[in-house]
């Protein structure tokens, strides 16, 4: 799978521009969120996957969750590795309240990541990660809905390859509506955040 | 005479063992991270140069891998990326670390599965054509530093 780099990038940073200058007309009822807020900015939560179970699953079935989005792949050694143990340590900080979270892990690599390879993947850093896999086109449609880009390609002989993709995460409130995107903050901030929506931070 | 002989052989050993060993470099804090399944894995450690010159890592080897690699991830405009790189360099009296999220050993084809806890001899290749054998502690998959 390829997805088209330069366009997708530039969508993302145009986007990002957004959000930016639209933080200062925010609506002042919405919670202090320290990520940047994507309210209003980026669609609900909409898929139709296959779970790390075998499952066929849509966003529905995490409704009354708060959803953490990431996409990334099992042949990802260093960075989705990273992000995940972060993720790990970020929900061990919030306790019993983190039964009402769920790390979305979208694998972009559907050829290699069967549902039991990402099952094994998964639970190697939190119990409450769903390895989500699915057709080409199911995913591409997810990551083009909340414009991440992500190429994978051979740059060379001998097993030689590059790998890009966006480090963003996405984090959808328990109505599956679009809230705050961490892009390498500090993970105190996506601490402060996730305990916002978790005590009553839903949106109308 | 005999005696001195048999000194005289235990030097040149010594000689022998030591002779491609990097003088001035040293690691530390050397982990690996361990994925489920045939997953390639990465290796982590911080690299001290005592040396007056700059020093470059080109490179890795283990009997437990079948293949480890010098790889580099980054970071621009929200994009991660990943890529083989040549050499890491370590300044002359200075530090160098292979971390998540940069400068990383890629370990591929594990010739037997690796367990955390368990103890991975890699041996570091220099641009300088010396060698520094390492041991590095394998970690579960959801540790954040070695
Ligand atoms: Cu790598």
């Amino acid at each position: 799978m390829k997805f088209p780099r330069a366009p997708r990038v530039a969508m993302l940073l145009l986007s990002l521009a957004c959000v930016l200058l639209l933080a200062g007309c925010q609506r002042s009822d919405d919670l202090p969120f320290k990520l940047t807020n994507i309210r209003g900015h980026m669609p609900d939560l909409q898929f139709q996957l296959t779970d790390d179970n075998g499952k066929a699953v849509t966003a529905a079935d995490y409704r009354g969750k708060v959803a953490l989005l990431y996409f990334g792949y099992t042949h990802c050694p260093d960075v989705c590795p990273l992000t995940l143990a972060q993720l790990h340590a970020t929900l061990q900080k919030l306790g019993p309240q983190s039964n009402d979270v769920r790390i979305l892990f979208v694998s972009v690599d559907p050829a290699r990541d069967t549902p039991a390879a990402l099952h094994a993947y998964v639970n190697a850093f939190d119990k409450h990660t769903v390895g989500l896999t699915g057709s080409p086109g199911a995913i591409e449609a997810l990551s083009k809905r909340y414009r991440s880009a992500f190429t994978r390609e051979p740059s060379g002989a001998g097993g030689n390859y590059e790998v890009t993709h966006s480090s963003a995460i996405y984090v959808f409130d328990q109505n599956g509506h679009a809230r705050v995107l961490s892009a390498n903050a500090p993970p105190e901030d996506l601490v402060h955040d996730l305990k916002l929506l978790l005590t009553g931070g839903t949106s109308p | 005479m005999k005696r001195g002989f048999a000194l005289l052989a235990c030097v040149l050993c010594a000689g022998l063992v030591h002779a491609g060993t990097a003088p001035h470099v040293s690691a530390s804090q050397a982990w690996i991270r361990v994925l489920p399944g045939a997953l390639p894995a990465g290796a982590y450690a911080l690299l001290r140069n005592d040396g007056d010159k700059p020093i470059a890592l080109t490179g890795a080897d283990s009997a437990a891998y079948g293949m480890a690699m010098l790889h580099r991830s980054s970071e621009t405009g929200g994009t991660s990326r990943m890529a083989m790189v040549d050499a890491m360099p370590i300044p002359a009296h200075g530090t160098q670390a292979l971390a998540p999220g940069g400068y990383h050993l890629m370990l591929m084809d594990a010739k037997h599965p690796v367990q955390p806890g368990d103890t991975v001899r890699i041996t570091l290749k220099f641009s300088d054509g010396s060698t520094l054998p390492v041991d590095f502690v394998a970690r579960p998959a959801s540790a954040l530093g070695g």
